[in-house]
């Protein structure tokens, strides 16, 4: 297969929740793709729709959302695709680690036999197979004396330990994606460092692709090869990481990239983008970051800009996109 | 800025762990977790002061100190030269009132069910701030100084955003009229756009209050824009203490080098420049001998394994508790 050919290819997906008889739309009209061995970022502020979109993807979300549009996996449908079908492909070609360990590892069981019970479900191997693939696992991702530490629980590792058994058993069955909510965010930068390390040579080695999740643009800036930045439960601009941090389009990923508190002479104000993000049940007629936006012309409380290639490469969603003088003026 | 508001020397903090059953059975004594070991740091008044370092190493045990919500086991802290852990300090309520710490998770610290107005009627009172009657009008003014709108007096934390909880937590620290605020991990919840909010308005209160902070946290790039010094601690010990533009500009201390280098940059051409730092923290149960960092330290030495190295001046840019810092910094 090519290179680029991507292996996801997510089409128009919509999801809606319920609650009081009213329809929360998280996410509207989201598409994008993943090929072999790319990392691409999904970033926006609590609440955008990053979560529920890996959930919506992995077939999570359909559990208590209505779920419509394409999730093109291997020829297939995963939005169709009956429960059954659905659970061959979790875990076993695409796996999810979440952002606290803890709520995902079984407390009670020793990770060796957690690693074994997905090895068990998600492939061929004999038992003594198993485990010696297990020790290769928790080896793979940095555990020192691995084949010892399969008899410990999970209380017994510390938090960046705990991360990493996660991952190596969200691996362990050599998935083909991954999908990474925030698995770093409660971690401290110095083992961040080494998690992302790990993500990204294990992207490469296995040939993976990687949808990451995260609020942090520095993660997107030393991990990513792509970016797609979500507002209000939609993508509003994507793109080649380098281009989209260097030269923003879309207003929203400028204000993002602006209230960093990077190369800005010492405690002077920060930026902010003005108000708050509105709420599922009240977005705005056009373009949801208008009531925010200081580019905000006469259409965009009308109607809804749509996601479009605007240079080579790059997509945004904005009848009025930031050209390249102002957002260094801004 | 004029002079030093706080002291503190020499600080030591040992939680004890009680004794296991293998304990008593082989008559080993309880161990105890080392999570301060000696931290001496001044605090100068009008500051704002940064303290950074992985989760565990004592950020959180310090403020506690500080704030007397923690009994250290050795050393003193000093407030306009007196013991604050003095016998008769202790008995001393102004300077529970004149030392406020705002804590990450308003939630565990602000009552659910008292509305904002109570909260901060309470603290007035509490502190006999005002007489009753003036009361209703310093919660008007303590709003309008953290811009939440006067009806916020009649609602529920549980019916604030995030930032907005975090303004509540400032008010009722400013209600008694503080010197010193200690923030820990204060904004590290919030989304950066509500962050920086919340961060303009606390540098601006320090400025028309003329407030001295000590500030947590674990985003290193907020410590860097906000504070004036900063404090890099690993293991219960101050590693380098200095000017926050020079520290974070050109760290010296070679755990402040990887520390620093690890915080994700903005600038993708920056990629895999981050020092690697191998390893975890080791546990403050088993304290290394020596220099606490010398089982991650690229630069150890012998020396490094044996000698506890203490915090010296270094070239006129603060100070740096390592062995090798002339040498590791030589051509910097
Ligand atoms: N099960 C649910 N029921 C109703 N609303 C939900 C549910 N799950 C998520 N949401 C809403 O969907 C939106 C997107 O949430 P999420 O994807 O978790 O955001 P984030 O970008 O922070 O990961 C939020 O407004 C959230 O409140
Ligand atoms: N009340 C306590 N009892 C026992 N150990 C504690 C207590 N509070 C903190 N510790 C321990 O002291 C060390 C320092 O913790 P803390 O000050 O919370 O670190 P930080 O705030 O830098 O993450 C850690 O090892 C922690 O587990
Ligand atoms: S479409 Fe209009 S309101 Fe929306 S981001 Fe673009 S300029 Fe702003
Ligand atoms: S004293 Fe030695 S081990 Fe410690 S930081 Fe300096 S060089 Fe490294
Ligand atoms: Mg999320
Ligand atoms: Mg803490």
């Amino acid at each position: 297969m090519d290179e680029n050919t991507p292996i996801l290819q997510v089409d128009g997906l919509n999801t809606t929740f319920h609650r009081n008889g009213r329809a929360l739309p998280a996410l509207r009209d989201v598409s994008f793709s993943v090929a072999r061995g790319e990392v691409l970022g999904l970033v926006g502020e609590s609440g955008s729709g990053k979560s529920v979109t890996l959930r919506s993807i992995i077939g999570l979300a359909r559990r208590y959302g209505d779920v419509t549009g394409q999730v093109r996996w291997q020829g297939r449908d995963l939005v169709e695709m009956a429960d059954r079908a659905l659970r061959q492909i979790q875990g076993r070609e695409i796996a999810m680690i979440f952002q606290e360990p803890m709520t995902s590892l079984n407390p009670l069981l020793t990770v060796g036999l957690q690693l074994e019970e997905t090895l068990r479900a998600h492939t061929d191997l004999p038992r003594a197979a198993r485990r010696d693939r297990a020790i290769e696992m928790l080896d793979l991702v940095g555990i020192p004396s691995a084949a010892q530490r399969l008899k410990d629980y999970p209380h017994q590792f510390s938090g960046g330990m705990r991360q990493r058994v996660m991952i190596a058993i969200a691996l362990a069955a050599n998935p083909k994606l991954l999908l990474a909510d925030e698995p770093t965010t409660a971690l401290d930068v110095t083992i961040q460092a080494q998690i992302l390390d790990l993500i990204l040579r294990l992207a490469q080695d296995m040939d993976m692709g990687v949808l990451l999740v995260t609020h942090d643009l520095g993660v997107v800036a030393q991990t990513c090869d792509n970016v797609a930045v979500m507002y209000a439960g939609r993508i509003v601009e994507q793109g080649l990481v380098r281009d989209v941090l260097r030269e923003p389009r879309h207003p929203y990923t400028v204000g993002l990239m602006r209230s960093v508190p990077e190369n800005l002479p010492p405690r002077t104000p920060l930026y902010s983008v003005p108000g708050v993000p509105p709420g599922l049940d009240a977005l705005p007629p056009g373009c949801a970051f208008a009531p925010r936006c200081t580019s905000c012309i006469a259409p965009c409380s009308q109607d809804r800009p749509a996601l479009s290639l605007i240079t080579e490469g790059r997509q945004v969603a904005c009848f009025n996109p930031v050209t390249k003088s102002q957002g260094n003026a801004a | 800025m004029t002079g030093t508001v706080m002291e503190i020397r020499d600080l030591h903090l040992r939680f004890p762990m009680g004794r296991s059953p293998a304990d008593y059975v082989t008559g080993r004594p309880g161990r105890v977790v080392n999570a301060l070991n000696g931290v001496s740091l001044d605090l100068i008044r009008g500051e704002t002061l940064g303290v950074v370092g992985e989760s565990g190493c004592g950020k959180s045990t310090l403020a506690r100190c500080i704030v007397r919500l923690y009994t250290p086991s050795e050393g003193e802290i000093r407030f306009d030269g007196q013991d604050v852990f003095g016998t008769e300090q202790r008995a001393d309520r102004a300077y529970n009132r004149r030392v406020q710490m705002m804590f990450q998770d308003p939630y565990s610290s602000l009552n659910p069910r008292m509305t904002t107005g109570q909260i901060l009627a309470e603290a007035l009172s509490v502190h006999k701030m005002r007489p009753d009657a003036k009361i209703p009008a310093r919660v008007a003014e303590l709003l309008e100084l953290v811009r939440l709108s006067q009806d916020a007096q009649h609602k529920l934390p549980h019916e604030f955003s995030g930032g907005q909880r975090q303004r509540i937590a400032i008010a009722r620290a400013l209600a008694v009229e503080p010197e010193v605020l200690i923030a820990d991990e204060l904004v590290s919840a919030l989304d950066v756009s509500v962050q920086a909010q919340v961060v303009n308005l606390l540098l601006e209160l320090q400025e028309t209050l003329d407030l001295t902070i000590l500030f947590v946290a674990h985003d290193l790039r907020l410590v860097r824009h906000v504070s004036n010094r900063v404090a890099v601690i690993y293991l219960g010990r101050i590693v380098e203490v200095g000017d926050s533009e020079t520290l974070f500009s050109a760290p010296a201390h070679p755990y402040s080098q990887a520390l620093l280098s690890a915080a994700p940059s903005l600038n993708p051409d920056e990629r895999g420049k981050a020092v690697k730092l191998e390893g975890e923290l080791p546990s403050p149960l088993n304290m290394p001998s020596g220099c606490p960092f010398h089982v991650r330290c690229r630069h150890a030495t012998e020396t490094c394994k044996t000698t506890l190295p203490v915090l010296l001046p270094f070239k006129g840019r603060g100070e740096v508790a390592c062995h090798h810092v002339e040498e590791i910094n030589a051509n910097a």
